[in-house]
């Protein structure tokens, strides 16, 4: 097959597996096995793809066009490559976690569960993999509608007014705000193709830039920069699996990704620095790293800790970006992967915990790493990498990210890191030394009789873990993806 | 010989079969008269379309009696494309039409429907086709007069009602028409419009003519529901039989702009309109105040057609407001979302008729768990109603992505950012009925019913499948609407 015949097959595999899903609706083990075998297909084509790109090629598909200078098409950079990888790989992880989760907690329409959540992936990757920005405006709001009835799966009142919040927010920051600026951008610089060193140099200075740039950074509601970080844990509200895809695989990777993307292929960094446009983005961003922290602190629900915690994770990437040279970029590339797949890891364990025990306060954890030691041992390496302690993951984008303001230096950048890399421990370490080290309390209902959760949870979060420190001890790849990124900026 | 012909055809054949219903006037019979009849206009128009494209502007001068003494149809790139898509829908709600119409319209009454019907066909086309201002006021009368027996056919006695409104507003509405085009005669002793543009050079400032296009101007905004004058509207959708209401909804108001455009561009010319008169700012207010307040009025609606009607009347700003915009951009977005616009509410009611027919229900609360009743006909409203809102790979999008970029182009950001934000509040009321369909228990009505004619369901699909394949592949449709309005802004040269 040739290359761009794979580019499109990464992207319609998974939308195309939706027919015999939902076709196989009444065999859970044969939709399962259909949703499994896609999900390891499409890696297997995405992965197909990184030798190639890792070598130097950007094998693109042709445009089809909607009408003269609307142009849908894929091609492929080392950026969309990792984000394609990450996303594609987890998906197979959260496959397999979803088996276990869906049926281990008896939830109501399985199917249509397994048919959006392909839709999503196929949409991760179309955005991943898009030529420009158009197209990556179709599958971004096609990621968002194929999430809303996700996070509205338990159909119940408080799903309702959370998929509201979800959807509304979303859809608005992305036509209010995204929309315009892409049509802007296309009247000022004529095109809409991601260029290495931006396309927008010289067309815009001033008010218009800053305004435009404003409208970027906001309109990509995904990326959560508060005060539009809301939606995020509204959505907290869909099972486990769900917000497992929302944190780890799609949405707001989809966000951050975005954010990068455009700022690396739009503007271009080095315009963007001389203007100045962006500098208020480094306040803004440092602003949702250390509020979100402070508000994860004292949050007792776990997964709404979780949440706010991605809020500031998220911020870290586009605080990285914000310094705007290519070392930092190279951090914020590489913290997309890890905080992926460390995030992935404490939403399996929450979700673990949840089937297990029903239990979803923090303050009800106590001593609950000896019943479910497996869980919990995941749970402190996902937060070990989250913190950015070696040997995880987490570690490698923050080094880089200390780098690059170092260089430039940042110090407020350098501050805001480090301040929050103490909030973090101050939220997660808790969690896990009250797990470990206190015993069970004894008037806790739901806390007996229990033992882990069932295997399939158990395999995708272990899974996930080893990744946590596999990312660390084999960076080859994502690293040389993410100074991809950078060399191909302002070469051309 | 006899594509020659087609221009008169069109209107003819319509108002024939119309006749002949009238004389069989008996359901089955009626049906098929009209089926035919109908299923012969898209066939024509196309043909029209293809000789337009490749000769250019076709002439037809009715009985052989040359114009500007004859009546003048007149066929060229501005009205080609709204031929065609009359046609079509006439078709394609013909087909639809049948158990529907046996199941809300009382049997003595059907073969009347048909009649009606056809009148209202080719009353439409004929407004299209004619390059003459007064026959153009008397096919209006005929489609206006067939819409108003079409509304009083609904079930609900309250049809009667909206149908007397209707023919009030819209009596005044054609009087204030035909008032503007006894001026215009006044002042030119001429009744073809490229004729009366040519009389007009040197005499347009005069008041009678500024008169003219004042009345003019009210007269068709009446008949196309610019906001405020749009009351007679909401009441008609919501209580006409689901079939005229689907037909109307996409044909109607459309041939209204049409020639509101024909008016502005051909026989004053832009330049009197757009440059010496504040069309301008006084249509954009309309438009503006129409995109809000109708949304957030369909939002307020427990009962589904007239939540679509206020969203028709918002839509209808979004067409206008390219109208006032007035660059090449913006007409086309215009034009394009008139033709978006027609799929998109063509397919939102013809899901609602398969929703009556099946449950009886037309109040939005006794829409709790459609969804889950009748996946298909709410699959087809979801697609619509993303193309209501816009939603990339849709229709609607087409039509938002060249309404920003002609408010861009002129630099106003701030009529860029009303644009997105009134599509929100499209998002709101599409996403209560989705609520309300699938996260609600199924009710009694909604659980009863037996299986959905295959055609009806079929047409639905047909219009909802072509509401995304035109948002991906906009040539032929955009194509169309910046090719007529490169036509209108030339003016007649």
């Amino acid at each position: 097959m040739t290359q761009e015949q794979l580019v499109t097959l990464a992207v319609v595999l998974p939308a195309l597996a939706t027919v015999p899903i939902s076709l196989a609706g009444r065999w859970p083990n044969l939709r399962e096995a259909i949703s499994l075998t896609t999900a390891v297909v499409t890696a297997m084509v995405v992965l197909s793809l990184v030798p190639d790109v890792l070598a130097g090629a950007r094998p693109q598909t042709a445009t089809i066009s909607i009408f003269v200078d609307l142009k849908l098409g894929f091609a492929i950079e080392p950026l969309g490559m990792l984000f394609a990888c990450v996303a594609s790989i987890l998906w197979i992880v959260n496959t397999i976690y979803s088996i276990g989760y869906m049926r281990g907690n008896n939830e109501p329409r399985q199917t249509s569960f397994y048919v959006c959540f392909a839709v999503a992936v196929s949409s991760a990757i179309g955005i991943a993999f898009s030529a420009n920005l158009l197209t990556l405006f179709l599958f971004y709001e096609i990621l968002t509608l194929s999430t809303y009835p996700l996070v509205t799966h338990k159909g119940d009142d408080a799903a309702k007014s959370g998929g509201r919040v979800y959807l509304l927010l979303l859809l608005g920051t992305s036509m209010v705000l995204l929309l315009p600026a892409i049509i802007a951008t296309l009247v000022l610089a004529g095109t809409l193709d991601f260029t290495p060193g931006g396309i927008l140099a010289g067309t815009a200075s001033g008010l218009t830039l800053a305004l435009l740039f404003g409208a970027y950074m906001f309109g990509i509601g995904k990326a959560a920069l508060m005060p539009l970080h809301f939606w995020l844990p509204a959505a907290m509200i869909a099972p486990t699996p769900v917000s497992a895809l929302l944190h780890a695989v799609a949405v707001v990777k989809a966000g951050v990704f975005t954010v990068v993307k455009v700022v690396v292929y739009i503007f271009g960094i080095d315009f963007l620095a001389q203007s100045g446009a962006a500098d208020w983005l480094l306040y803004a961003a440092g602003f949702t790293v250390l509020v979100a922290s402070l508000v994860a602190l004292r949050q007792d629900n776990l997964k709404r800790r979780l949440a706010y915690s991605t809020v500031s994770q998220l911020s870290y990437v586009i605080l990285a970006t914000a310094i705007l040279t290519p070392i930092s970029i190279v951090g914020a590339v590489l913290h997309i992967a890890a905080h992926a797949v460390s995030k992935i890891t404490l939403f399996f364990a929450a979700g673990s915990i949840y089937t297990a025990t029903h239990l979803t306060e923090v303050s009800q954890l106590r001593g609950i790493g000896r019943r479910m030691p497996w869980t919990m041992t995941a749970f402190a390496i996902g937060a070990l990498s989250m913190i950015g302690i070696p040997p995880t993951a987490g570690f490698l984008g923050k080094w880089f990210m200390l780098t690059g303001a170092m260089d430039s230096a940042n110090w407020i950048a350098l501050g805001v890191i480090v301040i929050s890399t103490l909030l973090n421990a101050a939220y997660f370490l808790p969690i896990v030394f009250n797990a470990f080290f206190l015993s069970p309390d004894k008037n806790n209902p739901g806390d007996h009789h229990h033992g882990e959760a069932p295997w399939p949870i158990v395999l995708a979060l272990t899974a996930t873990a080893i990744g946590t420190f596999a990312m660390f001890f084999f960076p080859e790849i994502p690293m040389e993806l993410a100074k991809g990124v950078i060399s191909s900026e302002g070469v051309d | 010989m006899i594509e020659s012909h087609l221009p008169a055809l069109l209107v003819v054949v319509p108002l024939l079969a119309a006749v002949f219903t009238a004389l069989i006037r008996q359901g089955l019979a009626s049906y098929l008269v009209a089926f035919i009849a109908c299923w012969s206009l898209p066939v024509m128009s196309i043909a029209l379309l293809g000789q337009e494209l490749n000769q250019g502007t076709i002439s037809y001068a009715l009985g052989d009696w040359a114009p500007p003494i004859g009546i003048e149809y007149r066929i060229d790139s501005v009205n080609a494309p709204f031929l065609v898509l009359v046609s079509f829908m006439a078709a394609l709600v013909a087909t639809y039409a049948r158990s529907s119409v046996t199941s809300e319209i009382e049997s003595s009454r059907q073969g009347w429907f048909y009649t009606v019907y056809l009148l209202c066909v080719g009353g439409l086309l004929g407004v299209l086709i004619t390059g003459d201002a007064f026959n153009a006021f008397v096919f209006l009368e005929i489609s206006s007069l067939a819409t108003y027996v079409l509304i009083a056919l609904g079930k609900d006695r309250r049809a009667l009602l909206a149908a007397y409104q209707y023919l009030i507003l819209g009596t005044i509405g054609a009087t204030l028409y035909v008032v503007g085009v006894g001026l215009i005669f006044a002042m030119t002793g001429s009744l073809n419009m490229v004729d009366i543009n040519a009389h007009l050079a040197g005499i347009e400032t005069l008041r009678p003519v500024l008169a003219a296009l004042a009345f003019i101007t009210v007269g068709i905004s009446l008949k196309l529901a610019l906001f405020p004058l749009h009351v007679w509207l909401p009441n008609a959708y919501a209580f006409a039989p689901s079939v005229a209401t689907a037909f109307l909804a996409s044909t109607a108001t459309k041939v209204a702009v049409y020639l509101l455009l024909r008016y502005f561009f051909t026989v004053f010319g832009a330049d009197l309109v757009f440059e010496q008169q504040p069309i301008t700012p006084i249509l954009l207010v309309f438009s503006v105040a129409a995109m809000f307040i109708a949304s957030i009025v369909a939002v307020f609606q427990a009962d589904i057609k007239r939540m679509l009607a206020y969203s028709s009347v918002a839509q209808i700003g979004y067409i206008t407001l390219g109208i006032a915009i007035a660059t090449q951009t913006g007409l086309a977005g215009a034009l394009v979302h008139l033709l978006n616009h027609a799929l998109i509410k063509g397919t939102l009611f013809l899901a609602v008729g398969c929703i009556v027919l099946q449950t009886g229900a037309f109040k939005v609360k006794n829409l709790a768990g459609i969804g889950r009743t009748m996946p298909l006909t709410m699959a087809a409203f979801v697609v619509a109603g993303l193309g209501l809102i816009g939603v990339p790979g849709t229709v609607g999008f087409v039509s938002k992505w060249f309404l920003i970029t002609a408010a861009l182009e002129q630099g106003w950001w701030w009529l860029a950012l009303m644009i997105v934000t009134s599509s929100l509040i499209a998002v709101v009321y599409v996403g209560r009925i989705v609520e309300i369909a699938w996260f609600r228990e199924p009710s009694k009505e909604v659980s009863a019913g037996g299986r959905l004619p295959i055609e009806m369901l079929g047409v639905t699909w047909v219009m909802a499948a072509a509401t995304i394949y035109f948002g991906l592949d906009a040539e032929f449709t955009a194509g169309l609407a910046s090719r007529a309005a490169e036509t209108l802004l030339a003016g007649i040269k």
